[in-house]
């Protein structure tokens, strides 16, 4: 039997776990520290799935009507 | 400097005796509060342990002086104890679930530790308990014995607004005490209560804190009397009901004297705490006034919340009525003299303007433009009068400050409430006037959402540079045209402007060279364009000519009006009705000019003016728009009279038997029903067909008779010119008013309501007939017979009562909304934080576009720019 992946529903955005490198860049870009970024819990079903860890950030590129594509930030916490 | 501090967290609970005493700084045990010297007695009300108010005395418990004294609390202890009215209904709830004998809450063990759990999850999750709590006090009211002593329980019954009877007794607070003393702490955490903080006999007063004096201030009148505040007058009375209580307790008076005094010393707590208890008469002043009580403070529109914390009250404004002025600029508004005498602008005196300002001072309060106060450089204000103004215009040097009165020109904030969008405070630029109302454009009526039957409107000034540069850039009225909920013109024509605009420019108006002066001559115009014709040798001008006069150069426009009947097969720029606007280089060619060119919210023309030009364009655009609209409805005479509602007699009758086929046809449709013929329609019950088919055949008889009035009702009725220009009023208004009201509904359906069987005792029941269930066939000209009459008036009042729900809820989802949203803002890098700076959006509203720039949403913009460019290439 095929496992079921969240992600692979049309309605879910891509999930993207970013490496510390690239989230200094996302948090210069901002001036920001992380705790300052939305939040996503550890238990969040797409978290789970990209099995990211508390304290990452994760990276949502959302689809827009109006932009295309609409990027957010979200720190992973418990 | 101060670090901020966050808040960790704020629990809420009860306080207990120990604590009250352990916060007091004396124990009240005198009514009294002053000596004859007007020094305030120890141990008394006004104990100078409780704070300071008297200027000069220092706090005996803080050392501080007045104002730097926070106030003390005290107490009284209470010879019995009472019951906290503000608890009533938990006491009743704990007494009903818990044994009378051994104080148990009445749950099987099981129980309480699944709701316990429960609970704790709720309180993790910081959910509202609530409905946990209540299931746990109604399934343990269920048992009639005590699952733990075996004891048999009684009903306990609540008289308001104090008593709890039990089996014919009335508990006493003391009973009440003793019962919830003896609940076990791991009980009271299944009632949803914290044992640390709140034990439920907590709830049962015996020692009352006594507020300190600096929250009850006395005042001194003029004759030298001393005045007490409220909550001291209902002290005064708890202190000499629990004295007296005392005295007869200890002296052994009988029974029901103690019982009396303990009643009166329950009233008189309970006032104390809360004045409008129902069933407890409210403790009265001697002049008969009710007290205002610790509750009183609190709570309702001008209670402590809403009143003092919420509301604030600013100087520096003003409010009166409004009325219209169409000379004005739409960014101007209509300041009446009195209220310009005595609003002020601070400027502050330079070697540049010292001469001008001395102007100001010289002339006085008394005399517009003049000052009304100067602020030395020492900080010192003196007041400018008639007297001194001469010699402190002399005195002025650089560095003071001039409080000099409103002027022509100066930047003033003006607000609408309900202030439900950004456009109902916007800034416009003073015009002092005589008398005592503020005028506007009524062009801007529509984003204040005013009218001119007795609106009041504010008015502020702005006291720095700062405020007047924000209010000039981002709020005046130029820089609101567009509004930000639909991304279109939210300023513009309404009513007679609309008129005036579609009689100037429908069809081939001619003008002759003597009207156009008139019309015109307001207007900064040097070059006559040239006569549209000659009639007889004379020069004519035509109306569409004219309002070129007013539209920007190189101005390019294609639309349908408003007034377009969407013919089957558009004919374009030869529409038959003049329907299709055609603009050239800000030349109006073909069409009509009406609310869909230059009304609010739908005003195309303002709408593109703004967006290819600017701001200051378009407000001239509508500023002269505006006078020419009206120098228009003048120049053709416009008005509108009961008789317009008259329609010729063969109309008349047409319409009468339009409407008597359609209840004969209502008729026999219910003949049908009743022989069984009736077809019921898909999806149907038969009683439902029938019900729809009548509706549908008396709606058709409305609208054909509105379309035979209609078709006598040309563009030479002013009621008709209103409706098909969009200035004010439909065609169904007109024809309601002309030919048939129509069926009345009540929740889009006829009138079923009243009687058995009927809607009024003369109708048989059961009749289903058009004019048993409400439908109005007469006209309002005409005139309703007193059964129409009556079916109007129940359909008009669902609307009144809609309204006003509407308002409420609406203004209830409101307040919520801007409570939610208020600390978010957008920053300069197109973030959307709030006050920890944290990111709410990444970009505004996922895309960084103001919504009033970004025209509709629409491709239309983009088709228009490559016209524009493709146009200018060849
Ligand atoms: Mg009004
Ligand atoms: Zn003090
Ligand atoms: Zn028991
Ligand atoms: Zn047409």
């Amino acid at each position: 039997m095929k496992k079921f992946a969240v992600q692979d529903h049309e309605l879910v955005p891509s999930h993207v776990i970013l490496s510390p490198e690239e989230v200094d860049v996302v948090l210069k870009e901002y001036g920001v520290e992380a705790r300052q970024l939305p939040k996503i819990h550890i238990n969040d079903p797409v978290a789970k799935e990209i099995e990211a860890k508390v304290g990452d950030v994760i990276k949502i590129i959302r689809l827009s009507p109006t932009a295309k594509k609409s990027v957010f930030y979200r720190l992973v916490i418990d | 400097m101060t670090v901020p501090k966050r808040i960790g967290k704020i629990r809420f609970g009860l306080i207990s005796p120990q604590e009250y005493r352990k916060m007091s700084v004396v124990k009240i045990i005198t009514a009294d509060t002053y000596d004859d010297d007007g020094f305030p007695i120890e141990m008394g009300l006004m104990d100078p342990r409780l704070g300071v108010i008297d200027p000069g005395l220092r706090c005996r418990t803080c050392g501080g002086r007045p104002g730097e004294c926070p106030g003390h609390f005290g107490h009284i202890d209470l010879i019995a104890p009472v019951i906290h009215v503000g608890f009533a209904k938990l006491i009743r709830k704990v007494l009903r679930g818990i044994c009378r004998d051994c104080s148990r809450l009445m749950l099987l063990d099981k129980e309480k530790k699944m709701f316990l759990e429960q609970i704790n999850t709720l309180v993790d999750l910081g959910q509202p308990t609530d409905d946990v709590v209540n299931k746990v006090f109604s399934e343990a009211r269920k048992h009639k014995v005590c699952p733990y002593c075996g004891g048999p329980q009684k009903e306990i019954k609540f008289e308001r607004p104090l008593a709890y009877v039990e089996d014919g007794h009335k508990l006493t607070p003391s009973d009440i005490r003793d019962r919830f003393e003896k609940i076990p702490d791991d009980d009271i955490m299944v009632m949803g209560m914290n044992p640390e903080t709140a034990r439920p006999e907590w709830i049962i007063l015996t020692v009352l804190p006594v507020p300190p004096v600096t929250m009850r201030p006395s005042i001194t009148l003029e004759s030298g009397q001393r005045s007490e505040d409220d909550l001291t007058h209902k002290l005064v009375d708890i202190i000499r009901i629990n004295q007296r209580f005392q005295e007869n307790r200890e002296a052994g008076a009988p029974q029901l004297i103690i019982e009396d005094l303990w009643e009166l010393l329950q009233y008189h707590v309970t006032t104390f705490l809360d004045n409008t208890v129902s069933g407890v008469p409210p403790a009265r002043h001697r002049s008969g006034r009710p007290l205002k009580t610790l509750s009183q403070r609190l709570k309702g529109k001008e209670g402590r919340f809403r009143g003092s914390l919420s509301g604030k009250r600013v100087n520096f404004s003003a409010r009166t009525v409004i009325s219209p002025d169409p000379n004005l600029s739409i960014n101007e508004v209509g300041v009446p003299m009195n209220v310009a005498m005595e609003l002020t602008v601070p400027v502050i005196v330079n070697s540049r303007n010292m001469e001008h300002l001395r102007k100001f001072v010289n002339r006085g309060p008394d005399k517009h433009p003049g000052a009304n106060y100067v602020t030395r450089v020492d900080g010192r204000r003196v007041k400018v009068t008639d007297k001194n103004c001469g010699e402190v215009g002399e005195q002025l040097e650089v560095g003071w400050k001039v409080d000099r009165q409103l002027t022509d020109g100066d930047v003033v904030l003006f607000n609408r409430q309900p202030s439900l969008h950004r456009m109902s405070i916007m800034a416009h630029r003073v015009k002092v006037m005589p008398y005592k109302t503020f005028r506007l454009n009524p062009a801007v009526c529509p984003p204040y959402n005013a009218d001119f039957d007795g609106d009041e409107m504010n008015l502020h000034v702005p006291q720095t540079e700062e405020a007047r540069a924000e209010a000039e850039i981002l709020m005046r009225v130029q820089e609101n045209i567009l509004s930000p909920r639909f991304g279109g013109p939210i300023i513009g024509g309404i009513h007679d402007y609309v008129t005036g605009s579609f009689l100037l420019t429908h069809g081939e108006r001619r003008i002759s060279r003597r009207s156009l002066m008139e019309v015109l001559k307001k207007f900064d115009i040097s070059d006559l364009p040239e006569p549209a014709g000659e009639e007889n040798g004379v020069p004519y001008w035509t109306g569409k000519q004219m309002f070129s006069q007013v539209l920007p150069k190189g101005l390019d426009l294609t639309f349908k009006a408003d007034f377009c009947m969407n013919c089957p097969e558009c004919k374009g720029e030869n529409c038959e009705n003049d329907a299709y606007v055609v603009i050239r280089d800000g030349q109006l060619l073909k069409g009509t000019i009406d609310a869909k060119a230059v009304g609010a919210f739908k005003g195309k023309i303002t709408d593109r003016v703004i967006k290819e030009y600017d701001p200051t364009t378009a407000s001239r655009f509508l500023d002269e728009m505006t006078r020419l609209a009206l120098r228009g409805i003048m120049l053709a005479g416009f008005s509108f009279g009961i008789d317009d509602e008259d329609i010729p007699k063969p109309a008349a009758d047409q319409i009468k038997d339009v409407t008597h086929t359609a209840t004969d046809n209502v008729q026999k449709l219910i003949e049908a029903y009743n022989a069984g013929e009736l077809e019921p329609l898909p999806g149907r019950t038969l009683d439902e067909t029938l019900e729809m088919r009548i509706m549908q055949t008396l709606g058709k008889a409305r609208d054909s008779a509105g379309s035979i009035a209609g078709r006598y009702l040309g563009l030479d009725n002013s009621g008709v010119v209103m409706a098909v220009s969009g200035a004010r009023g439909s065609m169904l208004n007109l024809s309601q008013m002309a030919a048939c009201v129509g069926q009345q509904s009540v929740r889009g359906e006829r009138i079923r309501r009243g009687y058995a069987g009927r809607t009024l005792p003369h109708f048989k029941r059961g009749d289903l007939g058009a004019e048993a269930h409400g439908f109005v066939e007469s006209s309002y000209k005409g005139g309703l017979s007193p059964i129409e009459f009556f079916f109007h008036a129940i359909g008009g009042r669902e609307g009144l009562v809609d309204t006003a729900i509407r308002t409420s809820q609406s203004g209830y989802l409101q307040r919520r909304l801007v409570n939610a949203l208020q600390d978010l803002e957008v920053n300069y890098d197109g973030t959307v934080r709030e006050t920890r700076g944290i990111i709410v959006q990444f970009k505004y509203g996922e895309d960084g576009v103001d919504a009033s720039r970004r025209d509709y949403a629409s491709p239309e913009h983009v088709h228009r720019i490559i016209q524009k460019v493709l146009k200018e290439e060849s």
